[in-house]
């Protein structure tokens, strides 16, 4: 049925129809609309049998599920930013063990300084833990995604992140066609884990392993990251055939046949790059987009059939390897190392920084004009940074810089307001 | 505390016969029946307090529960010696997560197995003093706050072994580990620090807290069993010698053991609903220092001279113990009885 | 205010419309001010940029009026509807409306309306009925099926009552208006800031 929905809602309405039996909840912005839900489906009995654990903090949320889940339990929780950080060696350990279970990350910013707003630093810092990641465009996308994620997780036994947008998902409220209970059933089979906790066949799960197989097994969760790579694209047509709308899949193609340019992102930001697109085709350019649905397993086979005839690439992404740069764009470039295509790196949105289409515009017609640097952070004031790095130059004590560079930004902001009410002064 | 009395011990050592006792007062290990739920093949250390304590928990674990149990294991010696890939000693099934999460991750068993109505079976969720005091204290203190279905053991042996003994939360004062050496004008660890988890635990108000050693075994047991009868968070926190990090003859884990409770060290003790119901009483009251010289952990407390400063501290621990938990009087140490815990 | 921008959303999607609704993003903290966007279109909305430049304003709170730049960026053939009981000239923004065509510039007084149906100060279902009934842009029906879907009970009937008389109130305001008024053919549809 499609639903004028919140996108928190949405998510937690599409978790409750896979019938989790054990959902962990710890509060950190900008998830906590969706537990929040869940846990009222739990309390009313909607979601039954399900045990709804408000646990201490994040590390104790995925400790929970590794326990649930080697039990044989379908579990679930979500978390953000400093929650991921928090519980990081709990999701390693998730991933290591090969336990399934579904997290959505409703994607944050880290600290510091502290911000509570939309990038995808907190999915990057985990994008070597074995986790899949699958990445949400719109809310019908994440609605659908944790669906196939279930799906996947249990069938190979990794666990599964769903990556949506903090804020500008979770809190965005549009339609979305919400999966039926008849559906899920159809599509997601009971969870029958590859390895349980049972009084009648004991195993010992989590024992040491020295040098002689430690390559061994950790080769087997990268050859179950491959073999997801294959049952990806399968799962997300038998999900069509269920549900009658296509969702998930690798990758996502808009207007890239024979596109001189393409533009890569992730998440909802594509979106605004889709409408910006649209219009510098309307002008005459030859441009195309690629978005990144699953961005672990990095579909490298895919990226390289649709972007190694591109003229050039210019991939925007909302996280960045400090003192490296862009992240989506290595992985882009190392699938694009047989090909001639130039590439560029361009940073937006980091920390909730509107990606207007304005700006996308001009930074393309750049690109296209081959005007633009390799590395590109968008709308960066260049002016305040150079200001702090001339501070601290000065003085050996230039004091903290996150509250030196704000200060400088609100004296601008009051400058230029002067000026305007200078200029509409009559006279 | 269901004591009864017992009569028959080993003149010198305490020990109680279990040949001695009538079939339904022996303990679980010497049933040959019993599950044997860490067996033989491991990897620790002879003498290991430890190895000790967790074989003697689960097996009791088990006969409580009809050998419905599952375990879960923070990082430690107990998790390295008994699971070198891709042997593994543990004959119940058993989940390895990280260090600091044990709790959490019994939480989750407790959850599922609720969740698929199987409350038939039991969790014991087990870490040494790190995983306990330390590194595993805020997942501990969720647990018990949420009063999960979970027995909580601790194998104390007051310092980090796995890694080489370094202090933690459970060092007692003055001990020597390898980051409180025995050297400087205050050798070894450092007085007024450290927690008692067995009184944090009864502050969360859980519905069962008890110590024990590796000494009293019958106690130890019904203890265990007791805990079984229980829902909720239980926590057991058990003393283990370690030879390793003690400096102690593996010969004598289980004599120190019992001397750590003679002296008034070590109370022994249970508490329901977070009030104490009982307490073993000590029954040959020695000084601390008939503990203490048995481990070279406490070595330069006595050469290269006698460090009576230190000694008297050590001693009003003691003291302070026996006062505060009500561990010794006259009559107890004239009857010379060993009381254990018993079904009435 | 974030309720008002979502009930907006769901009365523009019954009446078959894209909509899509979201807030100005910030942590939880009562009385501060609070600004939230909706987005209606008839295509399917992709973009995901905060709005700028709205073609709609709705002012919950006039206390806020002088301390905020709030009338920066509004579309001039857009819509402004604010919740007062007094006139633009005590409010001392006869200038500021001066950009805006009459039809379009207009105030309803929500909080009283709310207060005499319910009792309470909620100026939401008021706002979106009279804004309905200026706008012309979402039916005064499918604010009211917004309201009885948010809303159970008592609450929502009375909700739906305090609809229907602003919705009269803000068409009366309006028919007056146009009489010594010509009438503006100007046809924004488009971001709306509520």
């Amino acid at each position: 049925m499609l639903e004028q929905i919140e996108g928190s809602r949405a998510v937690a309405k599409s978790v409750a129809l896979c019938r989790p039996e054990v959902i962990c909840a710890y509060p950190i912005s900008p998830q906590t609309h969706i537990v929040e839900a869940l846990g009222v489906l739990v309390k009313t009995g909607e979601l039954a049998p399900c045990e709804f654990i408000n646990v201490e903090s994040e590390f104790a949320a995925m400790s929970v599920l590794i326990g649930a889940s080697a039990t044989g339990g379908r579990a679930y929780t979500a978390t953000a930013s400093q929650g991921l950080l928090f519980m990081i060696e709990a999701v390693y350990n998730a991933a290591g063990l090969g336990l399934p279970m579904v997290m959505t990350l409703a994607n944050r910013a880290i600290g510091a300084p502290i911000n509570i707003w939309n990038d995808h630093s907190d999915a990057m810092a985990v994008r070597d833990s074995g986790w899949i990641q699958l990445f949400a465009e719109t809310n019908q996308d994440a609605a659908d995604l944790h669906i196939q994620a279930f799906r996947l997780s249990e069938e190979i036994s990794l666990p599964v992140m769903v990556c949506m947008d903090g804020f500008i998902l979770t809190h965005a409220v549009e339609e979305v066609e919400m999966p039926s209970q008849e559906h899920v059933d159809t599509f997601l089979p009971p969870f029958y884990p590859r390895q349980v906790l049972d009084t009648e066949e004991p195993v010992s799960i989590g024992a040491m392993v020295g040098p002689e197989a430690f390559a061994e097994v950790r080769y087997l969760a990268h050859a179950k990251q491959l073999l997801a790579k294959e049952r990806i694209p399968e799962i997300s047509r038998e999900f069509e055939s269920v549900f009658g709308h296509s969702a998930g899949g690798l990758i996502s193609a808009y207007r890239l046949e024979k596109a001189e340019t393409v533009v890569v992102a992730m998440g909802s930001v594509l979106g605004t790059i889709k409408d910006a697109v649209d219009d510098l085709i309307n002008h005459g350019i030859n441009i195309g987009v690629l978005g990144i649905t699953t961005f672990r397993p990095f579909p490298l086979e895919e990226v390289y059939a649709r972007l190694s005839g591109a003229k050039r690439v210019v991939t925007i992404e909302k996280a960045f390897a400090v003192g490296m740069g862009g992240i989506l764009a290595t992985d882009v470039a190392t699938a694009l190392s047989r090909a001639q295509v130039d590439q560029y790196s361009v940073i937006a949105g980091l920390g909730g920084r509107p990606v207007t289409k304005a700006s996308v515009i001009s930074l393309l017609q750049d690109a296209v004009s081959s005007k633009l640097d390799p590395l590109t952070f968008m709308d960066l004031d260049h002016e305040v940074v150079k200001k702090e790095i001339a501070r601290m130059n000065e003085s050996g004590r230039s004091g903290p810089p996150a509250e030196n560079m704000l200060r400088e930004m609100q004296l601008k902001t009051f400058s230029k307001q002067k000026e305007r009410a200078a200029s509409e002064e009559p006279g | 505390m269901t004591f009864k009395p017992i009569k028959f011990y080993q003149t010198g050592s305490f020990a109680v016969g279990n040949r001695l006792l009538s079939e339904n007062l022996r303990t679980v290990q010497s049933d040959i029946a019993r599950s044997d739920s860490l067996t033989l093949g491991h990897r620790a250390c002879q003498g290991c307090g430890e190895a000790l304590g967790a074989r003697y928990a689960l097996d009791a674990a088990m006969r409580a529960t009809g050998n419905k149990v599952l375990a879960t294991n923070a990082t430690g010696c107990l998790e390295v010696f008994t699971t070198p890939y891709p042997e593994t000693s543990w004959q119940i099934p058993w989940l390895h997560s990280v260090f600091g999460n044990t709790a959490a991750v019994a939480t989750g068993i407790a959850a599922a197995l609720r969740a698929k109505g199987r409350q038939d079976i039991r969790v014991v969720a087990q870490a040494g003093d790190g995983g306990t005091e330390d590194i595993g204290f805020g997942c501990l203190s969720g647990m018990f706050e949420r009063n999960d279905d979970v027995l909580f053991i601790c194998y104390d042996n007051q310092a980090y072994m796995n890694t080489g003994v370094q202090r933690s939360g459970a060092t007692p004062p003055a001990a020597r580990t390898a980051t409180t050496e025995a050297v400087g004008s205050e050798p070894g660890n450092v007085f007024g620090q450290g927690k008692n988890l067995p009184q944090i635990a009864m502050a969360h108000e859980i519905p069962y807290v008890a110590t024990a050693t590796v000494s009293e075994l019958h106690d130890l047991e019904a203890k265990v069993e007791k805990a079984m009868t229980i829902r909720g968070a239980r926590y057991l926190h058990i003393l283990v010698p370690c030879p390793l990090g003690w400096g102690s003859e593996p010969s004598a884990t289980i004599r120190i053991a019992r001397l750590a409770k003679e002296t008034g060290l070590f109370p022994v003790f249970e508490a329901e609903d977070g009030e104490i119901t009982g307490v073993s009483k000590i029954r040959h009251k020695l000084p601390v220092e008939s503990y203490l010289l048995e481990q070279r952990r406490y070595a330069h407390l006595f050469a290269p001279t006698e460090n009576r400063d230190v000694l008297d501290k050590i001693q009003a621990i003691a003291d302070r113990n026996i006062v505060r938990y009500g561990l010794w009087d006259q009559k107890t140490e004239e009857d010379g009885n060993m009381s254990i815990a018993t079904e009435q | 205010m974030v309720t008002a921008a979502e009930l907006l959303s769901v009365a523009a999607f019954l009446d078959g419309l894209h909509a899509q609704a979201f807030p100005s993003f910030g942590s939880e903290r009562m009385g501060a001010p609070v600004v939230a966007f909706c987005r209606i279109s008839e295509k399917n909305i992709r973009t995901r940029e905060p709005i700028s430049s709205p073609d709609a304003l709705i002012i919950q709170d006039v206390t806020l009026i002088h301390q905020l730049d709030i009338f920066n960026g509004v579309n001039p053939d857009g819509f402004v509807l604010v919740n007062t009981s007094r006139t633009f000239d005590e409010l001392g923004l006869e200038e500021f409306i001066r950009r805006f065509d009459r039809t379009r510039a207009l105030t309803v007084p929500a909080t009283e309306i709310a207060l005499e149906h319910l009792g309470k100060p909620v100026a939401n279902s008021a706002l979106l009925a009279g804004f309905a009934a200026m706008s012309n842009e979402i039916s005064l029906s499918s604010v009211k099926e917004a309201i009885s879907r948010r809303f159970s009970g008592m609450i929502a009937e009375k909700n739906a009552e305090i609809a229907q008389s602003a919705f009269d109130y803000v068409a009366h305001e309006l028919e007056s208006t146009q009489a010594s008024t010509s009438l503006s053919t100007s046809n924004a549809k488009g971001d709306l800031d509520a």
